[in-house]
């Protein structure tokens, strides 16, 4: 064990506390019993009970879990397409660029890419609405799932994939019975990176969105403009709980995943 | 047991049989992989039935031709036939051959049970028969109490036999093996030579092995392709490379040797005198007739040699004197390190069939080294 020094303590306690107790209090205040949010009136889970009957946040969050789950899964099948190509074909026109343009998304200011979406939906002349946020988010989360697939394909044994074709399965097969459950802990892991992507992304979704298609994010970002209310408070905690969840999913499948199908 | 093996063995030899079919054929068969040749313009043939080992050191092109057989290379140039059928085009999973990979490559995510029954799935197998040769090739391989563990909780030489298993429970035309035992210990290696040489024999299959370990391609193979940087040195039987090695190269890796550098003095048939450039004389009766003055190579066996004390009768040839330098008691044999007046060392070995020898030699005592006209070869190479 390193020695844990007062300083070190220190910084880790602010850090921490720089991170954390924002999303501390909003929690806390979602608890509240009073509407006054700088106020501290006693414990209630009014609010919850109140969002229950907020038609409009209700829709909200269904749109968002449709989008998400929508362009995660699409997402996840293109972004592991793409690792796929770039981790096996080690040669091919315009490899570099392709593996380039890979990561540019990510690194690529949200407005940038927001706009460059709407121009383009508008040059196509698309409806705006619930299947332009959809593909706005599948593009820009399927970057994530082709990084983190493709790291995990690189230290995949090809072999396993042979073994198979060897054994009398065509590719497809091969893949999908050999290669795929074993690279699917990463799978996963980048649907949930990608899902959580999708659920609170703000700026690409105001870009794309048209009427009818008012994501959760959007929304709470709207009704702040009119004040913090606990009813707000309330639904970020659920989004926190979820995001949460998810990523520990994620890391914990991922992790353990990995370890079983690579000790082999 | 060793000896019912051998007798078994005598009697196959395709390949000194005209009238026999090839089985595999390389026929002049190229790999380049950009600017590089893995496999330069080769031709082998392989019986059915024969255990052939592809033999050479790291690098020189072995796997690469078993993988042009189970097609997960295309040759550059040249045609592979399997059973009188062109395998050009003819996609892996559509060939009749199973390879037991280097890694093993067992199926992580599935049992030993499920990694064997893989095979017979694609083929579309009955359920029942599935299980059936499962069971079989379980207890083939000694695995029934393993059947339901994953590959990761094996010892290496279990995975290494469910990876056999696997392999041959298609019962493929050709099995084909890169380096199997590489990973076991040399207790366990050695062990299972003589298993995969029973196994082979009792399915009656088509073994094509892949080792850089010459005394495991002598022990399981019927006959050795000795390969050097792409191309094949000799094809022939353990015994004849190791007593009749075509160059210095199989000479040199298959056991050891000496080897004397000299020219020609006279040559008839049956009878041919080397004089060395260490200013003794061969003479030996198995060698081609070759011109006064050509240059060529003595190689002669370290147990092929005999050490004395004394000058041993004769007329001078195939004789030579030295000084001990190193003796290595290995047990069953005694290794002499003897020093030339020129400072090229010379090994001979002498079985240890007695526990005491009445006069020993010892280190630093002059010695005569001397063996008789049919002890060793004459090479151009
Ligand atoms: N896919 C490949 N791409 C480029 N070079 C290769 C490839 N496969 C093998 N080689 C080269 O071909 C040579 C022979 O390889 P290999 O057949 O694996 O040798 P061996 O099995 O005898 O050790 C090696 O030098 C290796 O680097
Ligand atoms: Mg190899």
């Amino acid at each position: 064990m390193r020695r844990f020094s007062t300083f070190n303590l220190v910084s880790v306690t602010f850090g921490f506390a720089f991170l954390y107790l924002p999303i501390v209090i909003l929690i806390i205040y979602s608890f509240n019993a009073s509407r006054l949010v700088t106020v501290w009136a006693g414990f209630s889970t009014q609010w919850y009970v109140a969002l229950l009957h907020d038609q409009a946040i209700l829709d909200a969050a269904w749109v968002t879990i449709r989008v998400a789950l929508f362009s995660a899964t699409v997402a996840t099948v293109l972004g592991t397409m793409a690792a796929i190509v770039l981790v096996r074909r080690r040669r091919f026109i315009g490899r570099t660029l392709f593996s380039g343009m890979i990561y540019a998304p990510i690194v690529m200011p949200d407005v940038i890419t927001g706009l460059s979406l709407l121009l383009l939906f508008v040059a196509l002349n698309f409806d705006r609405g619930f299947w332009t946020v959809a593909l706005a988010h599948t593009s820009f989360t399927m970057c994530f799932v082709a990084v983190v697939v493709q790291s995990r394909l690189l230290s995949f044994d090809l072999s396993l994939e042979e073994a198979a074709l060897d054994l009398g399965a065509p590719p497809f097969r091969a893949f999908f019975l050999v290669t795929l459950p074993v690279i699917f802990p990463a799978v996963a892991a980048g649907w949930m990176l990608a899902f959580t992507l999708s659920l609170d992304d703000l700026v690409i979704s105001s870009f794309t969105t048209g009427p009818g298609a008012t994501t959760l994010p959007m929304k709470i970002y709207s009704q702040v403009r009119l004040g913090v209310t606990p009813e707000i408070n309330a639904v970020c905690t659920i989004l926190v709980a979820l995001v949460t969840i998810g990523v520990l999913i994620a890391s914990v499948v991922g992790k353990t995943g990995m370890r079983a199908t690579e000790a082999a | 047991m060793k000896q019912a093996l051998g007798a078994v063995r005598r009697k196959f030899q395709p390949w000194n049989d005209p009238a026999s079919r090839p089985f595999i054929e390389f026929r002049n068969v190229s790999k380049q992989f950009g600017s590089f040749t893995a496999v330069d313009h080769q031709t082998l043939t392989v019986f059915e039935r024969e255990f052939h080992a592809l033999l050479g050191p790291s690098g020189c092109g072995k796997t690469t031709l078993l993988r042009m057989l189970a097609g997960f290379e295309e040759p550059s140039e040249g045609e592979i036939w399997l059973d009188g059928k062109n395998l050009a085009g003819v996609p892996p999973h559509r060939r009749p051959v199973n390879m037991m990979f280097q890694s093993y490559a067992l199926f992580p995510h599935m049992s030993v049970e499920k990694n064997i029954a893989f095979g017979l799935k694609q083929d579309g197998m009955p359920r029942g028969e599935i299980a059936a040769r499962v069971d079989e090739m379980l207890k083939l391989v000694k695995l029934e109490p393993f059947a339901k563990r994953r590959p990761d909780k094996l010892s290496g030489g279990q995975r290494q036999r469910v990876a056999l298993a696997r392999a041959l429970a298609k019962r493929p035309k050709v099995l084909l093996l890169d380096e199997p035992l590489g990973a076991l210990d040399k207790k366990l290696r050695e062990a299972t030579q003589f298993e995969l040489v029973g196994l082979q024999e009792s399915l009656g299959l088509t073994f094509l092995i892949v080792t850089h370990d010459q005394e495991e391609a002598m022990t399981v193979a019927d006959r050795i392709s000795v390969m050097k940087e792409g191309k094949i040195a000799q094809i022939a039987t353990p015994a004849e490379i190791y007593e009749a090695p075509s160059s210095r190269y199989v000479a040199d890796f298959i056991g050891s040797v000496n080897v004397f550098e000299g020219t020609v003095e006279s040559s008839s048939p049956g009878r041919l005198q080397l004089e060395t450039d260490q200013g003794f004389t061969v003479r030996t009766a198995t060698a081609p007739v070759l011109g006064a003055g050509t240059k060529a190579w003595f190689a002669v066996r370290p147990e092929k040699m005999r050490i004395d004390h004394d000058r041993p009768e004769g007329d001078g040839v195939n004789m030579v004197s030295g000084e001990v330098w190193d003796i290595g008691y290995l047990g069953d044999v005694t290794v002499y390190n003897v020093r030339l007046d020129s400072g090229k060392l010379v090994r001979a070995s002498v079985m240890n069939a007695q526990r005491a020898v009445a006069r020993p030699i010892s280190w630093e005592e002059r010695v005569w080294l001397s063996w008789s006209d049919d002890a060793g070869v004459i090479l151009l190479d």
